[in-house]
């Protein structure tokens, strides 16, 4: 038996911000389901004092949290052994993104929503935009908010749906500030900083055009299968780079800070490329274990952040870092390589003698492309 | 009588006031889906259910000739003004919603063709009359009703549309908000079905569906990215972001851009972003250099680029003035390799294009 074969189906609710009705929409399809017979339970759900919410949720059966004490305080969260044992067709789990309280069985709700899955179980679930791994940079942009809850972005892809929830930025702030969202006083602070018009237009029109990316990989595999003819028609969005392409991404990873954002805008770009991804790291000796304790920690940092989003870290040996680069970029017939662009104060006087230059120099039948560092560019006049 | 009774001057500035706002303008949410059975009828009535109960005057304008039972039972809860029949036709009663003058009016399909001897020609073009009047409207739209996609959606569809509504009335808008959900959720309300007729693009009923749900998204974002700018701008905020990627090719006269070009095409397309190419103008090119210009310009008209020649002495600084001014997010440019004395000192155009681009990513195309 593969697991796979019975693995149940993720449903995500896609929203860009607290209170734009994602948990509502969630749990008015769960109360549909019931009507119609399915066997479906609440595995967890955030009600956050919400009236209309609590109300959705009444007469769903609801699987109680988990208490774990975290020093000294008690916390609830999903008890992923219970929902395995009750085995409903259908558990609605809310907030994918969450953070799981130390001690729990995984860091990571998303985590929890996998073994779901794997026994066969449906899951539905909610995000926001934000909380999508490579669009990390972009929303600390938009808002000044480094979002840490982060999800990767294989996981979203996954899914079996995603279903954008939408409400226009200024019925959300009507909303704030009638208080349905949060209670008056965080409302106050929410719209000084998150909850600005121009920041909600922003990450809405970012999660539409999420949703429409999402509709297409999903549509794109289903015309290929469809032209193959009949056969297994469930979707296989689910491992590796989609359908074959051409096109293969390299990222040199350092032990400098911008590695985190060059890993996201590669991937980012090599999903929607369609393309496969690598990384590496060049060292004089090729090990880790001869580098300085603070830069070995650093670079051991970004590649476990690279396999986390599913991209392979090798470790090359090389006294140049461009020239050993270009050479594993030819051998793995690489189309682009992808690099950081450094600091204003670290580029060499001379032309050419920077890393950045030197590659371009050396991958003259390469692309290769110099990421820049994503800054808060927002000024009023 | 009270003839020396002075009028009350509050009293005359909170008659003024109302009057004011009786006759301000009314404002428009559209609900738009990307087909029948996606729910709008429902979650613009539920809006009408609920501004109801928060004490707002709503009638209903025009509703579908079939509706669920789920709209029905809050059509039920509803006022409901009775459309007129023109000839054994029923349309939307603009007099009598005039004289009722409520604050909010729910109006369905917008894209209705009004029959003849009506006020006007169109449904949408009465949702302006009362807007006008100070009665706000909120109303649902499909996209293949819209004017500048309908012949996408046919494509799609097969299936010709003849009644529509301009883009425009979209933009322009207060608000719009899009009724999304997976093609399997039509279906189930079967309506769906009728909408396409099997031909088309000869694939099935979920792709086709799945592909207008795609546009329908990307035609919100387009909206909703205007609406952005408009905001921006009506609030004298500077934003060097944008939420989608915008792609700059720089030509020069000096090589063959085709494939850059393309690639721009392609990368533009799978982002569903825009694609910009600019060059320099330069008045002391040799004619093989015209020659190349042309035919990368040529490449770039026949990809849909948006081109622009541009001034400047300094073509690092003059490509980067107008990528800021445009929004652009990355940049291609061709790797010409030459070894000119000039260049090793100075640098090439190029080098100095990457240290000046910051916050914009740069890729380089093997010449």
């Amino acid at each position: 038996m593969s697991e796979s074969s019975h693995r149940g189906t993720l449903k995500i609710f896609l929203g860009y911000a607290a209170g734009v009705g994602k948990t509502y929409q969630m749990l008015d399809e769960a109360y549909k389901l019931k009507c119609e017979g399915v066997d479906i339970v609440l595995g967890y759900f955030e009600p956050h004092g919400r009236k209309d919410t609590i109300a959705k949720a009444a007469g769903l059966e609801v699987i109680p949290r988990r208490q774990i004490e975290y020093r000294g305080a008690m916390f609830g969260e999903t008890d992923v052994e219970a929902i395995l044992r009750r085995h409903p067709q259908v558990c609605v789990i809310d907030e994918f993104a969450h953070t799981n309280i130390p001690g729990s069985q995984h860091a990571k709700r998303w985590e929890d929503v996998q073994d779901l899955l794997r026994a066969g179980i449906d899951v539905l679930t909610t995000m926001n935009v934000q909380h999508l791994e490579s669009l990390n940079d972009q929303v600390w942009q938009f808002t000044g908010i480094r979002v840490r809850e982060t999800i990767p972005d294989w996981v979203v892809k996954q899914a079996d749906e995603v279903v954008m929830v939408d409400l226009p930025p200024q019925a959300l702030l009507n909303r704030l500030m009638r208080g349905v969202v949060y209670t008056p006083e965080k409302a106050r602070q929410a719209m000084e900083n998150f909850f600005k018009e121009s920041t909600l237009v922003a990450l809405r029109e970012l999660a539409i055009r999420q949703t429409a990316h999402e509709v297409d990989i999903r549509h794109s595999v289903q015309n290929e299968m469809e032209a193959m003819g009949p056969g297994d028609a469930r979707l296989e969005v689910r491992s590796g780079p989609g359908p074959p392409s051409s096109e293969c991404i390299l990222i040199l990873i350092t032990e400098d800070p911008s590695s985190a954002a060059l890993i996201r805008r590669g991937r980012r770009v090599a999903d929607y490329l369609q393309a496969a991804c690598l990384a590496v790291c060049v060292l004089r000796d090729g090990s880790l274990q001869e580098i300085p304790a603070s830069q070995r920690e650093a670079v051991e940092k970004h590649m476990q952040f690279a396999r986390n989003l599913q991209i392979e870290p090798s470790v090359l040996q090389g006294e140049d870092v461009a020239q050993t680069l270009v050479d594993f970029a030819r051998s793995h017939k690489v189309t682009q390589i992808f690099i950081a662009r450094p600091q204003q104060k670290k580029w060499p006087v001379v032309f050419g003698h920077g890393l950045v230059e030197r590659v371009v120099r050396l991958a003259h039948d390469i692309q290769v492309t110099i990421v820049a560092e994503r800054r808060r560019s927002q000024k009023e006049l | 009588m009270s003839t020396n009774r002075r009028p009350d001057p509050e009293q005359l500035l909170r008659q003024l006031q109302a009057e004011e706002q009786f006759y301000r303008r009314g404002r428009l949410k559209i609900f738009l889906g990307y087909a029948g059975g996606v729910g709008k009828s429902f979650r613009m009535l539920d809006e009408a259910r609920r501004r109801r109960e928060r004490g707002e005057d709503v009638v209903v304008g025009a509703i579908q000739p079939k509706v669920s039972q789920e709209v029905e039972a809050l059509l039920q809860r509803m006022t409901v003004i009775p459309q007129r029949h023109i000839d054994g036709v029923p349309t939307m009663d603009v007099e009598a919603i005039l004289r009722r003058h409520p604050q909010v009016c729910v109006v369905d399909g917008l894209a209705y063709d009004n029959p003849p001897g009506s006020a006007h020609p169109k449904r949408w073009q009465d949702v302006e009359h009362l807007m006008a009047s100070g009665i706000s409207v909120i109303a649902t739209v499909n996209l293949q009703h819209i004017e500048e996609r309908r012949a996408q959606v046919e494509r799609i569809t097969g299936k010709q549309v003849t009644e529509t509504v301009p883009e425009s009335f979209l933009r322009n808008a207060d608000e719009i908000e899009i009724v999304d959900a997976p093609p399997d959720f039509c279906l189930q309300r079967t309506s769906a079905g009728l909408q396409t007729n099997g031909s088309g693009s000869g694939r099935s009923l979920p792709q086709q569906l799945s592909e207008l749900r795609e546009i329908a998204l990307l035609l919100a974002a387009d909206v909703v990215d205007y609406q952005l700018e408009a905001y921006l701008v009506r609030h004298g905020i500077e934003q060097l972001w944008g939420a989608h990627e915008r792609i700059l090719v720089c030509l020069t006269p000096y090589a063959d851009a085709a494939k850059v070009i393309a690639s721009g095409r392609r990368n533009a397309d799978r982002f569903h972003g825009e694609l910009f190419v600019a060059y320099l103008n330069r008045p002391d090119l040799t004619p093989e250099e015209k020659i190349l210009l042309e035919r990368n310009l040529a490449e770039a008209r026949e990809a849909n680029a948006r081109i622009q020649a541009l001034d400047g002495e300094d073509p690092a600084r003059t490509i980067m003035s107008f990528a800021r001014a445009h929004g652009i997010t990355q940049i291609f440019v061709i790797n010409r390799m030459h070894n000119h004395w000039w260049d090793r000192i100075y640098g090439r155009p190029l080098d100095h294009l990457i240290r000046a681009a910051d916050n914009i990513d740069v890729r380089v195309f093997p010449a």
